[in-house]
């Protein structure tokens, strides 16, 4: 499907294919089982989290583990705003404020840590997860008393639209950050920083900002993943799992073309959600394999195959002329 | 008044001084060349003027503004450029989008798309790269990396253009093309210093060198009075059998 924007065709055969998949999935609850409207919700998380993850560590090469802190501070939010006791605010200004908060935690540890590279980087934001949700256990320990929150219950094809507008806005969002000097330059930080900030790219602002954007949407979605989960205490919300799984659906998907990240994703939360029901005993084994197998034969991601496969056929073109 | 000047520009690695107070001055328009044996602190001066480091003590004035300690990239927007040793091209990026960042983000941000673009088809126009914009830079020879540096450089619109070693590792005929293009930047106007080994180039090019020696200043003159320094000859020359 990628390759088709290097034909002539343009923008034609993506854009239909696109359109399809969009009234597909707008009108999915009008036909599709309960089943079906909750899989494609989770799975929608998790191309979400790895879209968005994609956005800041694809280009800059910054190997961001903070995936679950964003996440989570969004599902608190909502545990906080939204008690099953009743709604302190309304559902959309709550994923709304989830994602401003994220976002501004984002800005707060990014301006500090983002000097860090390589391997502190991912220490730094791996260790904050495990930082912030020791704090949340202490504070709700002994501060608040409570063990465990539960959401207000929200009608599923509702948290399936919201859960929709959000992907279309992160997959809106990645195309135009990529199609943008902006995206140029964080693809020049990750190609090399010195030489970006040598020709006048302000990196830090780069990397902060989309860091912050990255973790908007990461909260969002956090806040309206709580209302399907109903309960949560901090082992929930902020479960390291989160941090490494969109890394993995990325590497899984192919991180060089814009859908990439979505397919890794999808394909991957589908077999998730089918073996942890099919085999609740083998399914991480499963899993490990095809990982290895994704990294050590697909160094491009199921996309990279789809587009080798795409110039060998006969009369293919060259999808990188 | 001196486009760049350094007034006693200092900087220690550990217990290792690597430029050890330096004064230096650079006329608007001038050629100048720095040379010195390796180890001499040429880089180390080069990363202290574009604020890859600071001195310690030490003052750096551009355009008669204290630039010392600030940010590499506002120091670029100033209209203060550099190419490095090892080659810090975008690999992945095509050619013309490395010299597009250039003109995106240097002296003049907030460039339209358009004129962005056509700064930069210029600036490949003028090292001669055009024929292969479309191609990822790591695709390109050594002397056309070299090249693609300095077109991305000359595209953040400097006045002053420092050249860190554009010449090592080049075969005769890049070197001649590579001293032409000097030349060729020094007539636009722009203020140029360049590091560099190749004495051939140096002494062609230059107006005034300055030479480093375990990261002092040991000498500066015309080309000239450096080729018959008695100094120079002695701890950078070094013994009359080497070559």
């Amino acid at each position: 499907m990628d390759t088709a924007r290097f034909t002539s065709k343009g923008f034609l055969v993506p854009g239909i294919i696109n359109l399809v998949i969009l009234i597909g999935l707008a009108t999915l609850p009008l036909y599709g089982s309960l089943y079906n409207v909750v899989l494609i919700t989770s799975i929608m998380m998790y191309a979400i989290l790895t879209v968005s993850w994609v956005m800041f560590s694809g280009s800059s090469g910054y190997l961001s583990l903070a995936t679950a802190t964003f996440f989570g501070v969004g599902i608190y939010v909502s545990a906080l705003l939204l008690p099953n006791t009743g709604a302190v605010l309304p559902l959309l200004v709550v994923v709304l404020i989830a994602g401003l908060g994220s976002s501004i935690v984002a800005l707060g540890v990014g301006a500090l840590t983002l000097r860090l590279r390589g391997i502190y980087f991912a220490v730094f934001t791996f260790g904050l997860v495990i930082l912030v949700l020791e704090l949340l256990n202490w504070w709700e320990h002994s501060v608040t008393g409570t063990r465990g929150r539960f959401v207000m219950l929200v009608d599923n094809d509702v948290i399936f639209y919201i859960m929709l507008v959000i992907f279309i806005l992160s997959m809106l969002t990645t195309y135009l950050i990529r199609r943008s000097k902006f995206g140029l330059a964080l693809q020049s930080i990750g190609e090399n920083e010195e030489a970006a900030e040598h020709i006048g790219v302000n990196v830090t602002m780069v990397k902060v900002i989309t860091f912050a954007i990255s973790a908007f949407f990461m909260g969002a979605t956090g806040a309206i993943w709580a209302t399907k989960l109903t309960y949560i205490d901090p082992y929930v919300a902020f479960n390291v799992l989160y941090s490494f799984l969109p890394v993995l659906m990325a590497i899984f998907g192919g991180m060089g073309q814009i859908y990439g990240p979505v397919i890794g994703a999808v394909i991957f939360a589908y077999l998730q959600e089918t073996f942890q029901t099919e085999f609740p005993y083998y399914y991480m084994l499963s899993f490990g394999v095809i990982l290895i197998v994704a990294i050590l034969y697909l160094p491009g991601g199921l996309v990279g195959l789809i587009q080798k496969a795409w110039r060998r056929r006969p009369g293919g073109r060259h999808a990188d002329t | 008044m001196p486009i760049l000047e350094g007034e006693g520009v200092t900087k220690y690695f550990g217990g290792l001084a690597a430029v050890s107070n330096v004064d230096f001055y650079v006329n608007e328009g001038e050629i100048i060349g720095l040379i010195g044996p390796n180890g001499a602190g040429k880089t180390t001066l080069f990363n202290l003027i574009s604020a890859a480091l600071v001195p310690k003590p030490g003052i750096i004035k551009f355009k008669g503004k204290n630039i010392t300690g600030m940010k590499s990239y506002k120091i670029c927007r100033m209209g203060l450029a550099r190419t490095f040793q090892s080659v810090k091209v975008f690999a992945n990026i095509s050619v013309f989008d490395n010299v597009r960042l250039g003109s995106y983000f240097g002296k003049s941000p907030g460039l339209s798309s358009a004129d962005a673009a056509r700064e930069a088809g210029e600036a490949l126009e003028f090292v001669g790269l055009s024929a292969m914009s479309a191609t990822p830079a790591r695709d390109l020879t050594l002397a056309n990396q070299k090249r693609l540096e300095v077109a991305r450089a000359l595209a953040t619109g400097p006045e002053l253009l420092m050249l860190d070693e554009m010449m090592a590792g080049l075969n005769a005929t890049e070197i001649a093309q590579a001293m032409e293009l000097v030349t060729m930047i020094r007539d636009k106007g722009i203020t140029i210093v360049m590091i560099e080994h190749v004495m051939k180039a140096i002494m062609n090019v230059c107006e005034r060198i300055i030479v480093l020696h375990h990261g002092e200043k040991i000498a500066e003159g015309t080309p000239q009075e450096i080729a018959t320094s008695p100094k120079v000859i002695e701890v950078y020359l070094g013994e009359k059998t080497d070559a």
